[in-house]
């Protein structure tokens, strides 16, 4: 159980990872907003707070891996290295541009990614090798991995599930990122998955359910998960895409969208105040 | 007025087919206001199959609409639409030989900058390796429109590679189109470009600077990389003492190697690429700074055709 102290400064740290998100994309340019948006508290869970990972030594056999299947949020994961250190913060500045470091998609030429996602449903398969390898090894190294609800309609994350618990990979931890929002509108109108921890649960899973922007119990429903043996485990975050911002609240329109200089001010002001209101 | 816009000339020529033909279907994985395919979508409700982010599926279920006599049209970034779904092109589609009709939308580097994962500069080779795959790309919207147009009759799998961006018209007005056609835009008796896709307004520009430098350069657009009109590229290769094929594609498979092969068993100039080297994308601000960076640009064409020319005269003389 992390205490109250704890679960505050890592409350912070998820606002100054949308304040980034927000200062990387800039004023008139493209970039993925809400699926970043609504990851900021469990990434900030996950690098602050519960995984073993030493930003000064990024090639540690034995760290606790982190990666974002949905690899167009990876602006998240950019911020939180940067916040760590592992990123030079001038990076920033030069997110997608030639000469830059960082990509629109994870890529290895940036420190601390693990793994080149963006073409949805891979994310899910490349942590299962992983976490077979770690076994293999006898490394303690657990594995975190981020799916999104519309990434969910490929085929390989499922086969990627039947494979995770097939071999009880009790390391494993997928993490939902249940935003209800795809590239171009609501999962509902869009496609549809009913039933989604039923399903989960049909092919061997441990399904857990959490507010994905409550720190503590994210980082609880996390202790958990590492508790659960025998088996894989998927943490169903319920999430607003693009959390902190009204105008990219809910809507597909900040999927990949591009910020005017209001909108790009206004974000900051808002994000500002919210990480004031952190208690 | 057509739309400079490729994407924008598809999807309202898809809407024209709908139109047409009440077999025409559309299929699409979350991304059918890149691709356009939402202007079939808000025309005809019914026909429209929203898929999901699942590429492999919509290419075999746009099988099953073939085989109950339907034309379907399935949709997605060109990276995507040809090697997400290539087995099942391959086995659910090509095999056979249905009338499936793959857009590979956001083709080659515009999608500038999402990077590596999204740029597609392999799917012509990837594609063009397929038998009974027709594969074409586009050097207006107006080409757009006019392989549109064929694709009630055409037998066989298609797939276009379809660009983001708004292009030059080059589509010489009143032309009569075909697919399989190869089209000269501009006469020359020295050197020879064929360009495809964006690259042929790049040609073309590049030959009107050769011409202030006295150099007389041919371009020829290579629309249908597949089945590419071998007898034209050979009689447009003739005559000439170099040859610059021009592509926004990696230069392994795909307009550049089509050529050559084209070429292959008779004698003809020197022949060199203007293409991605064998690499993938980059994330970059914009698209034409990435066009500069893989050097795909008028220019490097020029450059190209010079250093070409060069080299045949320096092997005259040493002859
Ligand atoms: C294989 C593949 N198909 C399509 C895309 C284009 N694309 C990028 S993000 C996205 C929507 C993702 O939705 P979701 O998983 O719900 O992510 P989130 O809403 O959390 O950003 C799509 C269709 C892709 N990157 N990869």
């Amino acid at each position: 159980m992390a205490n109250a102290e704890e679960i505050q400064r890592i409350k912070k740290l998820a606002w100054d990872l949308r304040a980034d998100i927000v200062r990387m994309i800039g004023v008139g340019k493209a970039g993925h907003l809400g699926g970043s948006c609504s990851l900021a508290e469990t990434v900030a869970a996950l690098y602050f707070g519960k995984m073993h990972f030493d930003p000064k030594a990024l090639h540690d056999p034995n760290r606790d891996r982190f990666l974002v299947s949905k690899g167009h949020s990876v602006l998240v994961q950019y911020a939180a290295l940067v916040e760590l250190g592992a990123i030079p913060r001038e990076e920033m500045g030069k997110l997608k541009t030639l000469g830059g470091k960082l990509q629109g998609h994870p890529d290895m030429m940036t420190p601390g990614m693990e793994a080149v996602t963006g073409s949805l449903g891979q994310g899910l398969s490349i942590a299962t090798g992983m976490a077979l390898a770690l076994r293999l090894r006898k490394s303690p190294a657990r594995v975190y991995v981020v799916i999104g609800d519309g990434e969910l309609a490929e085929g390989q994350l499922w086969e990627a599930a039947m494979a995770a618990a097939r071999y009880k990979l009790d390391s494993l931890t997928a993490i939902l990122d249940r935003n209800r929002i795809q590239a171009t509108g609501p999962t509902k109108e869009i496609f549809d998955i009913p039933n989604l921890e039923d399903k989960w649960r049909a092919f061997g899973w441990n399904v857990l359910n959490v507010d994905g922007h409550d720190v503590g119990p994210i980082l609880d429903v996390l202790d958990k998960a590492t508790a659960i043996k025998g088996g894989p485990t998927v943490i169903v975050a319920d999430t607003v895409k693009g959390k902190g911002v009204s105008f990219a609240e809910n809507t597909a329109a900040f999927h990949n969208g591009a910020m005017t200089r209001e909108q790009y001010d206004q974000a900051l002001v808002e994000i500002e105040e919210s990480r004031r209101m952190v208690q | 007025m057509t739309s400079p816009n490729l994407r924008s000339a598809y999807g309202a020529s898809l809407v024209r087919l709908g139109k047409k033909d009440e077999r025409v279907v559309a299929l699409e994985a979350d991304l059918g206001k890149s691709t356009q395919s939402v202007m079939f979508q808000a025309e005809f409700p019914d026909r429209y199959f929203q898929m999901g982010i699942a590429e492999q599926n919509m290419a075999s279920t746009a099988a099953g609409f073939a085989l109950s006599g339907m034309i379907p049209f399935i949709h997605s970034f060109a990276v995507f639409a040809s090697g997400r779904t290539y087995d099942q092109l391959r086995n659910s589609i090509c095999i056979p030989n249905l009338p499936v009709r793959i857009c590979g939308s956001s083709a080659g580097l515009s999608d500038f900058g999402d990077g590596k994962t999204h740029q597609g500069v392999e799917d012509a080779a990837l594609m063009r390796s397929l038998p009974n795959m027709t594969v074409l790309c586009p050097a207006d919207s107006i080409e757009v429109e006019q392989m549109m147009d064929c694709m009630l009759d055409w037998p066989g799998p298609v797939y276009f590679r379809i660009n983001r961006n708004d292009l030059p018209f080059v589509y010489p007005e009143g032309e009569p189109y075909s697919i399989g056609k190869v089209t000269r835009l501009r006469e020359g008796n020295e050197a020879a470009i064929f360009g495809s896709g964006i690259m042929v307004s790049k040609a073309l520009e590049a030959a009107k600077a050769l011409e202030t430098e006295g150099i007389s350069t041919r371009v020829i657009n290579i629309s249908t990389i597949k089945p590419l009109d071998r007898e034209a590229v050979i009689r447009y290769a003739r005559g000439v003492d170099a040859i610059v094929t021009a592509e926004e594609h990696s230069i392994i498979g795909g307009i550049g190697s089509a050529v050559v092969e084209a070429l292959r068993g008779v004698s003809h100039a020197p022949v060199e690429f203007v293409g991605v080297p064998d690499s993938f994308g980059i994330s970059a601000e914009g698209y034409d700074e990435l066009l500069v960076h893989f050097k795909l640009t008028s220019d490097e064409i020029a450059r190209t055709v010079k250093t070409l020319l060069k080299g045949t005269e320096k092997c005259a003389s040493v002859l």
